[in-house]
């Protein structure tokens, strides 16, 4: 019996971690989305030396990252549209438009890992669609 | 759209204010006889980069149209006002649904000055209190260009707007008070290169209709000259991009031009919201001209934010 409140205790820890905070959560997954383009975006305009190994592990960090934010109702409950956010309210009422462009985004970056890259050509091919996304989804759902 | 309901706003004070003389006045004032015969002829290839420079597809094409469906300016597009909507009309080649008839100089009058060829005020919605600093061979250029644009059939909607918004003669007065061609800021000694960016940013970029706070009367306030303002449309804030405190005075030139080319801010955000379009239409221009307008933001005196 102990150890059945232990797990159910724990249990609801760990989702209560996940959601406590929906919208910190979900501007840190962005703000890392960033730090990690530091690495690739300077590589992609020529800005800095392209070294496979640097290159496929920011490709796996924003892999993961990506993979961190795929339940869109986890991240983007009701009652997250207002307060220190810039998210739009087309998240909530193009929901659809919305999980379609992150489902798209997260394919493209599941795609660049899966192609490897071993050269600048290769590696800019598999990133320009992921640079268009980010800025695509902010267009239309980001004030 | 807060800016448009001040302009709405400030049109109508300043109408009844106005009073008799006020059909006389706010009569339309179309280009002089010496701007139009600048004109002259137009050359396409030019014009293309006047076209992009100037964002035209930003409202006139369909939302978030790259490409070749940028070209295709059919109008409809709607803008949401609590007076009322405004919407895009259709400046395709089509001869009756588009403005596949006009001339040069219907244009340019439309562009410089926001009269209609039956001699209409134009709401400022259209920016042409930036475009009014446009060069006239820049925009016999545009002309130009636009005449290899397809034709696009179907007549946008109407605006929606009540009395008293829906009175166009009273925009005269507002034109009175905000369309003229002068410099935004005095600039002493400045390098070519910082010209050339002021003649972009100032007229066809019209960069100050959303960086820059209104006044009561919904006319640009010069003294906070791109120091930030409310975004026009929904909430949030348009960024101030001045020197100053709260702008973008550590960032580099080369981080200015790269957000222009590609939508990436130093820290590798990619800028949204109603700044998506414009880079869009900023990456098409030269490496040459991105590098005018960083040079020209750099130039420009700071201001605190003004939001
Ligand atoms: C599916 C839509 C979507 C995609 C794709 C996307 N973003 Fe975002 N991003 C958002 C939304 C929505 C916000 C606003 C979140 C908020 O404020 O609540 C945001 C916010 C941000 C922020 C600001 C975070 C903060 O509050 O400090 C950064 C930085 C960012 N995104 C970077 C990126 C980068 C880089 C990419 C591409 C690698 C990207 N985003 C892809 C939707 C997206
Ligand atoms: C910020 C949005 C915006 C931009 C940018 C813009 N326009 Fe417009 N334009 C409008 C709106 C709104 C109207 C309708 C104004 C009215 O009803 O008085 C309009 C009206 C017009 C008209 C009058 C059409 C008619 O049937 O009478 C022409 C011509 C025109 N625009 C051409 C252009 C060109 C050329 C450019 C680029 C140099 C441009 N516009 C850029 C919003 C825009
Ligand atoms: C239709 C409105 C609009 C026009 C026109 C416009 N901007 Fe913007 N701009 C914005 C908005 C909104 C943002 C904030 C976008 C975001 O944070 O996602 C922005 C962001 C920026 C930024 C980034 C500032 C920062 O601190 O991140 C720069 C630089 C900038 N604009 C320069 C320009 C220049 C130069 C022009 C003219 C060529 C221009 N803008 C025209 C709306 C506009």
């Amino acid at each position: 019996m102990r150890l059945f409140i232990f797990a159910t205790a724990a249990l609801t820890a760990l989702t209560m971690g996940a959601h406590a905070d929906p919208l910190a959560d979900r501007k840190a997954n962005m703000k890392e989305r960033g730090s990690l383009l530091r690495v690739l975006g300077p590589v992609a305009q020529g800005r800095a030396d392209f070294e496979t190994a640097t290159v496929l592990d920011a490709l796996e960090k924003l892999n993961a990252n990506a993979q961190a934010a795929i339940d869109v109702d986890a991240l983007y409950p009701e009652g997250t549209e207002s307060g220190d956010t810039k998210v739009k309210a087309t998240v909530w009422s193009d929901r659809d438009g919305f999980k379609k462009a992150n489902d798209d985004y997260t394919a493209k970056v599941a795609a660049a890992v899966e192609a490897q890259p071993q050269d600048l050509e290769s590696f800019k091919a598999a990133f320009a669609p992921i640079a268009a996304s980010c800025g695509g989804c902010h267009e239309v759902y980001r004030n | 759209m807060s800016v448009l309901a001040r302009i709405s706003g400030g049109v109508l004070l300043v109408a009844a204010i106005g009073g008799a003389a006020a059909w006389y006045l706010a009569a339309p004032s179309r280009l002089d006889a010496a701007t139009v015969a600048s004109l002259g002829n137009g050359d396409a290839t030019r014009g293309e980069q006047v076209f992009w420079a100037s964002g035209c597809a930003s409202c006139h094409a369909a939302p978030g149209a790259d490409a070749d469906a940028a070209l295709s300016l059919g109008g409809g597009e709607r803008f949401v006002t609590e007076f009322g909507v405004f919407v895009a009309p259709n400046i395709s080649q089509h001869p009756t649904d588009g403005i596949g008839s006009w001339s040069a100089e219907d244009l340019a009058n439309a562009v410089m000055r926001g009269v209609s060829p039956s001699g209409q005020h134009y709401y400022p919605a259209f920016p042409y209190a930036s475009y009014a600093r446009m060069k006239p061979q820049d925009v016999a250029d545009l002309y130009a260009f636009m005449k290899t644009l397809p034709e696009v059939e179907g007549k946008a909607p109407s605006n929606e707007l009540s009395f008293p918004f829906n009175q166009r003669w009273a925009l005269g007065f507002w034109k009175m008070l905000y369309l003229d061609d002068a410099p935004r800021v005095e600039l002493a000694n400045a390098s070519d290169e910082v010209l050339r960016g002021r003649y972009l940013v100032e007229g066809p970029g019209h960069c100050g209709e959303c960086h820059t706070p209104r006044g009561a009367l919904g006319g640009m306030d010069s003294s906070k000259w791109l120091a930030g303002a409310k975004a026009a449309e929904g909430e949030g804030n348009v960024p101030n991009i001045t020197t100053g405190e709260g702008g973008i005075g550590d960032w580099s030139k080369i981080e200015i031009v790269d957000l222009l080319e590609t939508g990436f801010t130093p820290e590798f955000d990619s800028v949204g919201g109603s700044m998506a379009p414009v880079i869009r239409n900023m990456a098409k221009l030269s490496p040459e001209d991105r590098e005018a307008i960083a040079a020209y933001l750099m130039a420009i005196p700071g201001h605190a934010s003004a939001n």
